[in-house]
């Protein structure tokens, strides 16, 4: 009994970080509608410059002053963050500050190894709550005591400062309706920046606290997010209790999920999630989103089908590619291949997002489910390659059917959420069922048929069902589904109202879309000669996202460029230098901020400009198309 | 000599949000060709009304019947498909797509086409397209994104939209609100040909007075969730008890007024 009391308590202590990191990313997104990727970025940072202070700085005082200073400077930087990047993003879409966040996170990740070192540092014990509580035989560290009332404590203080304070009222409004606050005189930028500044604030002292408890180390950031992301949406985006509820929920979920489920701890906080996602759309304590107010004035260049000059040129450049291995080495034709292979998986995602209006955060999860499929059908049941190639791609289409099902019940952010949560279920499968799967050391020996084997051969594979990929899922864009699916992106109400069932549509575009990515993982298979759990990892769902945002969310064929230009580079860094993820972050970062419409949005905005000598149409309706712009 | 069914039939519509009544036995019928015009104070009830017409919010009790058939508590969708078109009180239309294709996908959903997966969309039933946005005077629109459009026009498309499946039954929530006068003028007549040379019967709310004395062929008015007065444009002006709880008092409602505070 003393045991689970212990568990339970650890559990709590547990809560305490991850509620003060929870917090601040709901009070971030509540007032400035940014899912702030970077908040495990700056939950890191907080963690290495307390780490840094607590060696300088000595003593009782020392010590807990290096946390609040830690605190406070990483708030500093939050604050320069918001000002120079943040402030020039909040008109874009939702899905560019996340991107744009992301790109922020990666350039930490390099920094942090750049200054602190790639090696695990071990902190100092907090002066004061060195030793440990016997329990009935049990030991509990008097730190963890201490986290545990800290947690109601910080929840009273911040209770306190929205209740009772000017500016607590302007954030709860600002939480309601920003708009409206806007017009009654309220210096939003600075509202804004104070808001994001305690947001961070909360989230590198929830890493500067786990100093004492966990090593340092340039992972963490990954590991804290998702948990984080979990418990704001089982709590509700926005509510500061339901932030601290969930974080209590996910600390138990995770403290006795390893004593009685040890198999499947990882997946049960995930199950938990969807399960409050599907009962209570907007999580346990929030409020259901009010309808977007969409910008009046805002359009996008109508969508047409390629013109024959477009489709000569289109031609051209696939017979220029299908030339590569005449004159290429077999390391290019292998890059090749691997480009070939992300087009598709680029392409399947932008199906969904760009067309259905569905950013799945998780779609890496139907890529892995062909590869696992691929691997499956030829390691055990010994099919040829072929086979395996037109089967392996249907565990990826049962997966999206199954999950697709419940995510389409959701939108916006919280499908975002739930199609992640679905991943990172498919990964702790892949990643626990050791005796399946492999875990952690994958499936080895995924060799393609010696008719494949050649470098020049697979590349010409992979280019070509990538090519028919790419076509199938452009001519669908323009099939009447296709449009029924932009129906349903654009007003659900209106669809209703002529007939359409969107849940249905929705759900086909997302079996569509990941039977699509299973068809490129299986490829990735015999490319790779294996599968391992990292094939359905968060960091390969982040990389279709940013393909298909680097191409341009708004277009039909940016999916292709965002793809070829970001693996390409990808590769390239990874090969040229060892700060990779800090100039592709950087690289990111400028896109976003210089090019919101991805580079085919950019280059046909270009086009537009030089063929229009004068705007058809009235002036006045053609106004609000520029201003938009 | 057998009574055919009215097109649309309500009976005692009843509906409540925790004390509150927002509708309370309403029931009226509407005949096919026929324009009639739910008015009433803000509040009295006409949206929580409309809803439940619609298919967007149950009724706690009471009947919908369209043609004698039973339509309580259908969906949107499936309503839809019995004949009824929907124009909202802001104008919901697919922004990004081009005018003529809010028309098509309409269209393809009429002829039950939606899952079709390689056929061509832009040429589908192109010519019925055009045909509707003549109809209502958008044919020089066709190609415009439908988020650049003026909001009177954005009404148009709506109404296209609306008569794509050769509706029995329009249901027009506030279809004039936020038009100009001279808008508000050609959207009703427009509508009210259209009612009368096809014989779809039109159920609009409107708290625009002028258009709803000059268009409608018959009035019902709400209060408070309750029926209070039926009958011709000239009855209800002449209703004491419609002067009172919805034009208010002093401020009596007719021709002679009207002359005599413009002269």
């Amino acid at each position: 009994m003393a045991f689970y009391v212990v568990q339970f308590l650890t559990g709590l202590a547990s809560a305490a970080s991850l509620f003060l990191v929870a917090s601040g990313l709901s009070i971030i997104f509540g007032v400035t509608r940014i899912v702030n990727f970077a908040h495990g970025a700056f939950y890191m940072i907080g963690a290495y410059i307390a780490f840094t202070l607590t060696e300088w700085l000595s003593g009782a005082f020392g010590f807990w002053g290096a946390i609040v200073i830690a605190a406070l400077a990483v708030a500093l930087i939050g604050v320069l963050v918001e000002m120079v990047l943040l402030r020039r993003i909040y008109h874009a879409p939702e899905l560019f500050q996340l991107l744009a966040t992301f790109g922020l996170t990666l350039m930490v990740e390099d920094l942090v190894v750049l200054v602190w070192g790639p090696d695990d540092l071990v902190g100092r014990r907090a002066p004061g709550f060195r030793g440990a509580i016997d329990f009935f035989g049990q030991n509990i560290p008097s730190y963890d005591l201490f986290l545990i009332v800290l947690g109601p404590v910080v929840l009273g203080i911040l209770w306190l400062l929205f209740q009772r304070t000017r500016w607590g009222v302007l954030v709860r409004a600002a939480t309601q309706d920003r708009d409206m606050v806007a017009a009654l005189g309220v210096n939003q930028k600075w509202l804004f920046t104070s808001v994001f500044a305690v947001g961070v604030f909360l989230a590198a002292l929830g890493g500067a606290l786990q100093i004492p408890r966990d090593a340092v180390h340039h992972a963490m950031d990954l590991r804290i997010i998702v948990e984080v992301f979990v418990v704001v949406v089982i709590g509700g985006l926005g509510s500061i209790v339901g932030a601290f509820v969930a974080a209590v929920l996910v600390s138990e979920l995770n403290a006795f999920g390893i004593l009685i489920f040890p198999k499947i701890s990882i997946i049960l906080v995930f199950l938990v999630m969807a399960v409050v996602l599907i009962v209570r759309p907007w999580g346990l304590f929030g409020k259901p989103e009010a309808p977007a107010r969409k910008t009046p004035g805002l359009t996008v260049n109508p969508w047409r089908p390629l013109t024959s000059n477009e489709r000569l040129a289109a031609l051209a450049a696939l017979v220029i590619a299908a030339t590569l291995p005449l004159f290429a080495g077999n390391y290019a034709l292998t890059v090749g291949s691997e480009i070939a292979i992300f087009v598709i998986f680029a392409v399947s995602l932008h199906f969904l997002m760009a067309v259905g209006g569905l950013a799945s955060f998780g779609h890496a999860a139907y890529f892995g489910l062909g590869a696992y499929g691929v691997a499956f059908l030829a390691k055990m049941a010994g099919l040829p390659m072929i086979v395996c190639l037109l089967l392996g791609p249907l565990l990826g289409c049962m997966g999206a059917a199954v999950f697709g099902f419940f995510a389409v019940q959701l939108s916006g952010v919280y499908f975002a959420m739930l199609t992640l949560a679905f991943a990172q279920i498919v990964w702790s499968i892949a990643f626990q069922w050791v005796s399946v799967t492999g875990g952690d050391n994958g499936i080895l020996g995924v060799w393609p048929s010696s008719w494949a084997a050649s470098p020049s051969h697979f590349y010409w594979l992979a280019l070509g069902v990538a090519a028919l990929v790419t076509i199938a899922l452009r001519a669908m864009v323009f099939s009447p589904f296709g449009y029924a699916l932009r129906a349903t992106r654009d007003s659900l109400l209106r669809s209703e109202a002529v007939g359409i069932n969107a849940k249905r549509i929705q759900w086909t575009a997302f079996v569509i879309a990941g039977t699509t990515a299973g068809i490129g993982g299986a490829l990735f298979a015999y490319l790779k000669g294996s599968v391992f759990p990292d094939n359905l990892g968060i960091s390969l769902s982040v990389d279709a996202l940013v393909m298909v945002l680097l191409g341009g969310v708004e277009t039909v064929s940016g999916a292709v460029i965002g793809a070829i230009v970001y693996k390409a580079l990808n590769i390239w860094l990874v090969s040229q230098t060892d700060l990779s993820k800090l100039v592709l972050g950087g690289f990111i970062v400028l896109i976003v901020v210089g090019f919101p419409k991805g580079i085919v949005g950019m280059l046909e905005t270009l086009a537009q400009r030089r063929r229009k000598t004068s705007p058809p149409g009235s002036p006045l309706l053609v106004k609000p198309i520029e201003s938009a712009e | 000599m057998s009574v055919a069914p009215p097109l649309l039939a309500v009976e005692g519509l009843t509906k409540s949000y925790g004390g509150i009544h927002a509708v309370r036995g309403v029931s009226f019928s509407l005949r096919a060709g026929e324009i009639l015009a739910l008015i009433g104070p803000n509040g009295a009830g006409k949206s929580t009304c409309f809803d439940m017409l619609n298919g967007q919010n149950k009724p706690d009790t009471g009947h919908v019947r369209l043609l004698g058939e039973e339509t309580t508590g259908k969906k949107p969708r499936e309503i839809w498909r019995l004949g009824v078109g929907r124009t909202f009180q802001i104008t919901a239309t697919f922004a990004t797509m081009t005018v003529r294709e809010n028309v098509q996908v309409a269209l393809i959903s009429h002829e039950r086409q939606l899952f079709n997966l390689f056929g061509s969309a832009p040429n589908f039933d192109r010519g019925e397209a055009g045909r509707l946005l003549e109809l209502v005077g958008m044919s020089g629109y066709a190609d415009r994104p439908c988020g650049e459009l003026a909001y009177g026009d954005l009404k148009r498309l709506e109404l296209a939209v609306a008569l794509a499946n050769h509706p029995k039954l329009l249901l027009m929530d506030e279809p004039t609100a936020g038009m100009a006068p001279r808008e508000r003028v050609d959207l009703m007549r427009l509508t009210a040909q259209i009612a009368r040379e096809k014989s779809i019967g039109v159920l609009f709310t409107e708290h625009d007075m002028d258009v709803v004395f000059e268009h409608a062929d018959r009035i019902i008015v709400l209060n408070r969730g309750t029926l209070i007065a039926e009958g011709s444009p000239a009855e209800v002006r002449g209703n004491p008890q419609v002067q009172t709880v919805y034009l208010g008092e002093g401020l009596v409602y007719d021709a002679r007024h009207r002359e005599g505070a413009s002269a």
